[in-house]
């Protein structure tokens, strides 16, 4: 068991202003109407910092960590 | 800070220039407020490059005010406490205009604080706050006018009109947009009250700070009023 954090989209707070998507291009793409489609692997641990900026900035706040317990362990990505 | 130690006058230039850069700073950061609220974007200007410049700009202008404070506290010449500068109307030295100083200087800190804990307070919280920006801005501008040193000097002056000039459009910019979801009437009601107050404040600055005068009708303590001292066509 392995703690790991993902990020999620309130779809009614989002307003697809799109800042997560200039701060976070490797985990956030943006729809046609320019809301964003957000993976839904594991942050993986040398994005955090820019996750957590990219939270941070989100003008409506609809962007979230959800801490997970997830069965199998993270895959390491160098 | 080491002319300071060899000219007395140089607190109070430091208070007075540091005044105008706050007035700057305080501009730029309304600006780049409505220019997030209206999602101005370009190619080389990201959303998250003008959001970064708003924050920037307003922490620079919490360090600019605290030099232009403490400034004005450490001069000899003028009678203002540090409490002054928190806590407004409280003062000797020209009361209402300094004080109007410190209420913008609060509303300011309290809008600093509360960015900062954005998500910590919730949007709602922080959205209704931060209306206190409209507030805070025009209120500072009220202050440089009336404690109004440099009222009367024509590059000040034309600072003040290019300052508000940036902010009224800005808000025009703001009233405008299709990303608001307030009613006509409501918009409309905005630049209506925007208009009474540029011209209330126009009309009270062509009477006072803009007048001879001033400095005895705007609450000078006498003494320094007093013959020998600097009088107000002279460097106060």
């Amino acid at each position: 068991m392995t703690r790991t954090r993902r990020l999620l989209v309130d779809p009614i707070r989002c307003d697809a202003h799109g800042l997560c998507a200039e701060l976070l291009p490797e985990m956030v793409q943006l729809d046609d109407w320019g809301y964003p489609i957000v993976s839904d692997q594991a942050v993986p641990a040398h994005l955090l910092g820019h996750a957590r900026r990219a939270v941070a900035a989100c003008p409506t706040l609809a962007l979230l960590f959800a801490e997970a317990e997830v069965a199998q362990p993270a895959r390491s990505r160098r | 800070m080491l002319v300071a130690a060899t000219d007395p006058k140089a607190l109070w230039y430091l208070t007075r220039s540091f005044g105008l850069v706050s007035l700057i700073l305080l501009t730029v950061t309304v600006g780049l407020g409505v220019a997030q609220l209206v999602r101005y974007a370009r190619p080389g200007l990201p959303r998250f490059l003008i959001a970064g410049l708003h924050r920037n700009a307003s922490l620079l202008a919490v360090a600019t005010l605290a030099v232009h404070i403490v400034t004005a506290v450490a001069d000899p010449f003028a009678p203002i406490a540090l409490i002054d500068a928190v806590i407004p109307f409280i003062g000797r030295y020209r009361p209402l205009w300094l004080g109007l100083g410190a209420l913008s200087f609060d509303l300011l800190i309290a809008l600093v604080v509360t960015s900062l804990l954005r998500q910590r307070m919730g949007l709602r919280a922080w959205r209704m706050l931060h209306w206190a920006a409209y507030a805070c801005w025009p209120i500072a501008v009220v202050h440089g006018l009336g404690t109004g040193t440099d009222a009367r000097t024509g590059w000040v002056q034309l600072l003040y009109v290019v300052c508000v000039g940036l902010v009224l459009a800005a808000l025009a910019w703001r009233l405008s947009t299709r990303w608001t979801t307030a009613p006509v009437g409501r918009r409309l009601g905005g630049a209506a009250a925007t208009a009474v107050i540029v011209v209330s404040v126009a009309a009270w600055a062509s009477q006072g700070p803009l007048r001879a005068g001033w400095a005895r009708r705007a609450g000078t303590p006498s003494a320094q009023l007093a013959p020998g001292a600097p009088t107000p066509g002279s460097h106060r």
